[in-house]
């Protein structure tokens, strides 16, 4: 059985125009989804009915058959883990009391950590290669420190399911690739799903097994990444030409955006893939 | 001498800022280390108060009577005259347990709004619950409540509930508090509040005018048994329920959206807290009035020397001002004696140098 499925999921703000309307999908353990399309597409906004954050008005999702919005959030909480996009902190909790914060859903409302949260915890920093900036404040990492803590403290939640919501905005390429990696990782070893909310067409690409492609709230395509990042898809959902060639070290579809003078000499030739 | 006594006294505010130079230790926080931390500050709290209640404009030696006062209890203080056991017992005693009463609760309800808004500027007075009290008291002494027990509090308090209803009101949508718009709608209750106290003041006749003016800079100096019942109840049930809290609101001082996502139930959280938190501040500015700039630089200064969990942020931030307030109570009590100054005088030309230095440090 899927650990996650989207039924028949609609969305919208109150009188407003649907934001989401017929999102079906599954998530099967050690699955690694991304979700692209263009802005306003309705991306993040499924995150967050996947997490039970916002309440759906047509269909349900479903996390081990269960409807999330139907559970407590603290059961939710140790299925689902989000990875947030890099956020400054307003008080100064260390990288050590953030990633400690991981292990909420599994304690009571009042009391302290024991010593298997702690341990729990240390490990999610050993995996991440965090354990040497446990003690400095969150304030005081650069943005690609920052963002591993928040994995580690994802990880200590030990979910099932980790959310990715553009996590890699304010990543250089570098980063980007090393925060994918340590993802990929995990996915591959702990067996744990992955959906990723991306801009970056050729990061998910090179990265998910499966590709969501949303359209006004619609899911376009869904399936490979050589099947869904093609040529005409991307002209259909984001109106724009671009080169997609299938790259020769990874045989996988990677997309070259084009300035206007080549989009016009483009159209003329009939360049192809 | 009271003067000595005086001196030794001026150095805990030195203290507390030297201590707020130290980098806050990198530990977790764990249960032994609340426990020694608050009582290392439950020591100073009493330290300040031993000094608080030999300190005064009444001239009692203050050497002889702590020495009677730490061994005297078994003759039942037979060492000191009727006048000085008077003084110790029944006026400056009461008056240091409501100080640190207070305070505690001025404190407490400013580590909540502060953790709650995400905003270290937040405190009491900025959503507009004193305002609100202070209206009620300033109509009630103008209408003559004064002559009814408690019925300048009793206005107080509901001026404040009043306030609070208002302000929750406006900022709530649907079964959703936003927290911007709250500080917002704090902001402008104030604005309003103001205004209408500046017309009851210019109307008001001069004879009320020395009433007023001292119950809006605060005044410690009325309380009675009931008032210390009163605010100390709301103290320990107020602290027992945002305690009971003090780990989702490290959670929700992340983000709301990141605290559903750690599995708290934010919104049922929020309410319950910011309903506690300000009904603890109704209570303590009705019964003392507005006493500024505690529930702002207590918190602060403990985040600063503790960090930033509220397990151990909620019980440094009760004890320690407690304590500050009886020693800016004393401070009100002393410098001008035999007269007195408003207490919320004594807090705020502390308070906002303090405030200045906090963000100048800050900004290097």
């Amino acid at each position: 059985m899927s650990i996650l499925k989207a039924d028949r999921v609609g969305f919208r703000y109150t009188e407003s125009d649907w934001i989401l309307r017929d999102i079906t999908l599954e998530v099967q353990q050690g699955d690694f989804i991304g979700i692209i399309g263009p802005n306003g597409s309705g991306k993040t906004t499924l995150l967050k009915i996947i997490d039970g954050i916002l309440a759906p008005q047509e269909g349900a999702v479903y996390l081990d058959g269960a409807a999330v919005r139907k559970m407590k959030r603290n059961a939710v909480a140790r299925v689902v883990a989000v990875v947030p996009q890099d956020t400054a902190m307003v008080f100064p909790f260390s990288a050590h009391e953030v990633v400690l914060m991981g292990r909420a859903p599994h304690l009571k409302q009042w009391g302290f950590e024991g010593e298997t949260d702690v341990r729990i915890a240390h490990k999610a920093m050993e995996m991440t290669d965090t354990a040497n900036l446990m003690n400095r404040g969150m304030n005081a990492l650069s943005g690609g420190e920052r963002q591993r803590v928040l994995i580690a403290r994802a990880l200590a939640q030990e979910p099932r399911i980790i959310l990715l919501d553009e996590p890699t905005a304010f990543l250089d390429i570098r980063h980007q690739l090393e925060f994918f990696d340590l993802i990929k990782t995990l996915n591959r070893e702990q067996h744990l799903s992955v959906m990723a909310v991306t801009h970056d067409v050729n990061l998910a690409s090179l990265y998910c097994d499966r590709i969501v492609l949303l359209q006004n709230g619609r899911i376009h395509s869904m399936g490979r990444p050589e099947d869904v990042i093609t040529k005409e898809n991307i002209r259909e959902v984001y109106g724009i030409d671009v080169a997609v060639d299938s790259n020769q070290f990874t045989g996988l579809p990677q997309i070259t955006p084009l300035s206007a003078e080549y989009r016009s000499a483009k159209s003329n030739e009939g360049l192809s893939r | 001498m009271y003067e000595q006594v005086f001196i030794i006294f001026l150095f805990i505010p030195l203290l507390a800022v030297a201590l707020a130079g130290r980098t806050p230790a990198p530990a977790i926080v764990t249960f032994p280390r609340v426990l020694k931390t608050s009582f290392l500050l439950l020591l100073v709290f009493l330290l300040v108060s031993v000094l608080a209640l030999l300190t005064g404009s009444s001239k009692i030696d203050a050497w002889s009577t702590l020495r009677e006062l730490l061994f005297g209890w078994r003759t039942g203080f037979a060492g000191l005259d009727e006048t000085e056991r008077t003084i110790l017992f029944s006026i400056r005693l009461p008056r240091i347990l409501f100080a640190g009463i207070i305070g505690a609760a001025l404190s407490l309800s400013g580590v909540v709004f502060q953790a709650l808004l995400r905003n270290p500027l937040a405190e009491p007075y900025i959503l507009g619950i004193s305002g609100g009290a202070a209206v009620g008291a300033i109509a009630g002494i103008l209408l003559g409540v004064a002559v009814v027990p408690m019925g300048i509090p009793a206005l107080a308090f509901l001026g404040a509930l009043f306030s609070i209803m208002i302000v929750f009101g406006i900022a709530r949508s649907g079964r959703q508090i936003a927290s911007n718009t709250l500080l917002l709608a704090g902001v402008i209750s104030n604005a309003f509040y103001s205004a209408v106290i500046m017309y009851l003041l210019s109307t008001s006749s001069s004879d009320h005018l020395h009433g007023i003016l001292f119950w809006l800079m605060g005044d410690l100096s009325m309380a009675g048994g009931r008032d210390i019942l009163f605010t100390g109840g709301l103290l320990a049930a107020g602290f027992a329920v945002i305690y009971s809290h003090a780990r989702p609101l490290n959670t929700i001082v992340l983000g709301e959206e990141t605290a559903l996502q750690l599995g708290v139930p934010v919104e049922r959280t929020k309410v319950i807290l910011f309903i506690t938190a300000s009904l603890a501040t109704a209570g303590a500015v009705a019964a003392s009035g507005t006493i500024g700039f505690v529930g702002l630089i207590i918190p602060h200064l403990m985040r600063m020397l503790l960090g930033s969990d509220h397990r151990l942020l909620i019980p440094a931030s009760v004890l320690f001002g407690g304590a500050f307030m009886v020693f800016a109570d004393t401070v009100a009590r002393i410098v001008v004696a035999p007269g007195e100054l408003p207490v919320g005088v004594v807090t705020a030309m502390c308070g906002a140098p303090y405030f200045i230095y906090l963000l100048r440090r800050k900004a290097v």
